[in-house]
């Protein structure tokens, strides 16, 4: 198996990661496209470290886990309570950022 | 060549001359006590100012008792009060210079006024600000007093700025009305225009001569230059046309009439508008040294002597008839100030005999005013002969004295004058001739018009409104115009017998008596000749038993229309400085709204109009920002990766 394989791999993640962000309206879709992402650069990370025989590629597959996982926490959280007040969890009917 | 007694100031001055600063404290105590105490002050704020103007007149008589006391040589006392504008190198003391001529003003001005004060009690009894009015009259006396009172001209440029900020009050008392506020603040401007040529010939003095003193400007004005003289005595010049409403300056008197008539009485006729010729012939030394600038006010003189009369003859308001007419004899003074030193002593003489029988005819019409409902319209009058016996009688004295009949108080002072006017200037015949014609040709005129005035008041048949129930004054009102028609009857016989003229002579520059291109008994018979034409005129028009005065004026030719509009002085005003100066005011206006705020509401615009081109891509929706940051990211990609390559 070369590196190569596994970069394709990662970037074909990442490329379905991004389209799901941009096309889709439910905000825990959305939310999914961007674990995806974070997953495929993890993928990368792994791979490269395999390549060059270092642990510092791990080590940042690492971070990259700890902060997703705290970034899923506020990021549930503020889709529920956006569910809770406004009835919906679509991307396109909330614009309050324009505020 | 000087009179050495006009410089020699070092005389020590007596008591009476130092104490002589009362006769101003006293009624600007008065003024200020009565403006502070306000409403508290109703019930006896008149009182207090004819007390103040009483006590005011009694110190200028001891002063002037004291002054006849002393040796001729020793009459011009300059008393100085305080250090008023220390300057290093110059000085200015806060004086008063106490001599024949100031005196003469001061017993004028205070006589006079106490006298109006007087009849104000009874005119203003209905007014709920008598005590406001009051205070302005005293006002009005103590800065008079200031202006002629004064040492130097920055002093009396005080007393200058003070007597036209009482005129400018009381013009506008009944200031509720829009027009009289409007009166007022024409007469306020006119006045500030002459006000330019007072500090500009101030300027000039300071530079040239170092000094704004009389004694040192006199003494300075010696060995000056002939075209600085020139030029200073222009400004004066323009300075006496804005205070004694002379051509070109003249239009405010007619409008000040908007005052109440004791105002124009003492104010539009006897003292204020007078100051202009008291500055002329205070500045003697000045204009001893400069023809022309002698001439300009001889010129002046005769322009507005013709111009006045003329107006009189066409107006139909009493007062503004009036206005005409002080307008007219001030130009008689000021042709005769610009003279020289003989003809401005007859200035002063027709200016004190002036003073009483125009004043006392002011007062006359104020009368009449009171008795017909304050109408002012002279086709609604008539026949009051018959009706207010006094008013009618003392007016008569007015009226014969300011004709010039012999021997009323007119004739001594104005006949002179007119001798004077035919004296012409070594060289210059012409002059003579011209200025001797205009002064004759003048009081044939004055004649006319005031006849007209008097017969279409007091005599033909009763043209009054139905509400109209004439009927005498009260003695407030008469006592005072009695004296005054005395005055009218007698003053210019006394004073002439008393040698007014040697009196104040010394006083002024040394002058010489000329003798006139015309015999003088010849003048004087052409004179009454002139006079006495006019007057029947006058008669055979409004007078005798078969004249018709309609109560409408009737169509008439362009003279008369013009005289109506007083010589359409207002149309040309507006035409040549307000439309002109409204014209810029709007041209600046638009061009501080259009270049200057246009500038930076245009700015504002374009920062504007790219913020909200910016803002559109601030829409808030997370995809359209994870979008743009995908779009950074590729692009970043892009660059780092041709960066490579």
């Amino acid at each position: 198996m070369t590196v190569s394989a596994y970069l394709i791999l990662a970037s074909v993640l990442f490329t379905i990661g991004t389209v799901t962000v941009m096309v889709r309206r439910n905000s825990i879709i959305v939310f999914m496209g961007v674990e995806l992402m974070l997953n495929a650069a993890n993928l990368a990370f792994l791979a490269f470290a395999r390549m060059w025989g270092n642990v510092d590629g791990q080590l940042a597959a690492f971070f990259v886990m700890v902060v997703a996982a705290a970034e899923v926490v506020v990021g549930l959280a503020i889709i529920v309570s956006l569910f809770r007040t406004r009835r919906t969890v679509s991307v396109d009917d909330e614009n309050l950022l324009r505020h | 060549m000087i009179n050495n007694v006009v410089l020699a100031a070092e005389v020590a001055a007596s008591q009476a001359a130092q104490m002589s600063w009362l006769v101003i404290a006293i009624p600007l105590a008065s003024a200020g006590l009565l403006l502070l105490v306000g409403r508290a002050a109703d019930k006896w704020g008149h009182l207090l100012g004819v007390t103040a103007s009483a006590a005011s007149f009694v110190v200028g008589a001891w002063a002037f008792v004291d002054l006849l006391s002393r040796p001729v040589a020793e009459r011009v006392q300059d008393v100085t009060l305080f250090k008023w504008i220390p300057g290093g190198t110059f000085d200015l003391n806060m004086g008063i210079r106490v001599d024949q001529l100031s005196l003469t003003f001061v017993m004028l001005v205070t006589f006079v006024g106490t006298l109006i004060h007087i009849y104000s009690i009874a005119y203003m009894e209905h007014d709920r600000d008598r005590r406001r009015f009051f205070a302005y009259l005293n006002l009005f006396v103590a800065a008079m007093l200031l202006l002629v009172l004064a040492d130097s001209y920055v002093v009396l440029f005080v007393g200058w700025e003070g007597v036209g900020l009482a005129s400018y009050l009381l013009i506008g008392f009944w200031n509720h009305r829009l027009e009289y506020a409007v009166a007022a603040k024409k007469a306020f401007v006119a006045n500030r225009v002459g006000d330019v040529g007072m500090i500009v010939a101030m300027m000039i003095m300071f530079s040239q001569f170092h000094a704004l003193s009389f004694a040192g400007v006199f003494e300075a004005a010696e060995h000056a230059s002939g075209a600085t003289l020139t030029l200073i005595g222009l400004a004066l010049l323009l300075a006496a046309c804005g205070k004694s409403a002379q051509f070109p300056l003249q239009s405010w008197l007619g409008d000040a009439m908007a005052g109440p008539t004791p105002v124009s009485a003492l104010i539009h006729a006897a003292t204020m508008v007078t100051a202009g010729v008291y500055l002329v012939v205070r500045s003697g030394p000045i204009f001893e040294h400069t023809p022309a600038a002698r001439l300009a006010v001889v010129t002046i003189g005769a322009i507005t002597l013709l111009y006045g009369a003329i107006v009189g003859c066409a107006k139909d308001d009493m007062k503004k008839a009036l206005a005409a007419s002080t307008m007219s004899q001030i130009g008689y003074m000021m042709l005769a100030a610009g003279l020289g030193p003989v003809g401005g002593i007859f200035a002063i003489m027709h200016l004190v005999t002036h003073g009483f029988f125009k004043a006392g005819m002011f007062l006359g019409a104020g009368s009449v005013m009171h008795a017909m409902k304050d109408q002012v319209d002279m086709r609604r009058f008539g026949a009051l002969n018959k009706a207010m016996k006094v008013t009618w009688l003392t007016f008569m004295m007015g009226w014969l004295a300011i004709l010039g009949i012999p021997p009323f108080a007119g004739f001594f002072s104005k006949d002179k004058i007119i001798e004077q006017a035919f004296v012409a200037p070594e060289g210059q015949v012409w002059q003579g001739w011209v200025f001797g014609l205009v002064a004759m040709f003048g009081a044939g005129i004055t004649a006319f018009y005031m006849s007209r005035l008097f017969f279409m008041v007091f005599q033909g048949k009763a043209r009054w409104t139905d509400e109209q129930h004439p009927h005498e004054s009260p003695g407030l009102m008469t006592v005072p115009m009695i004296i005054l028609s005395l005055g009218s009857v007698f003053l210019g016989l006394i004073l002439t017998v008393v040698k007014f003229d040697e009196y104040l002579a010394p006083a002024l520059v040394e002058g010489h008596h000329g003798e006139p291109v015309m015999n003088a008994y010849v003048i004087m018979g052409a004179t009454l000749a002139l006079v006495v034409i006019g007057a029947w005129i006058a008669w055979s028009k409004f007078g005798s038993a078969k004249a018709v005065v309609p109560t409408l004026p009737p169509a008439a030719d362009g003279l008369v229309r013009a005289a109506r509009e007083d010589l359409y002085q207002d149309a040309i005003n507006d035409a040549l400085l307000v439309k002109p100066g409204q014209a810029l005011v709007r041209g600046a206006t638009k061009t501080d709204d259009d270049v200057v705020d246009g500038a930076v509401r245009g700015l504002a615009w374009v920062f504007q109009g790219m913020g909200s081109l910016v803002s559109r891509i601030q829409n808030g929706y997370a995809r359209s920002y994870a979008a743009t940051m995908l779009a950074g990211v590729i692009l970043l990609a892009a660059i780092v990766l041709a960066g490579r390559m």
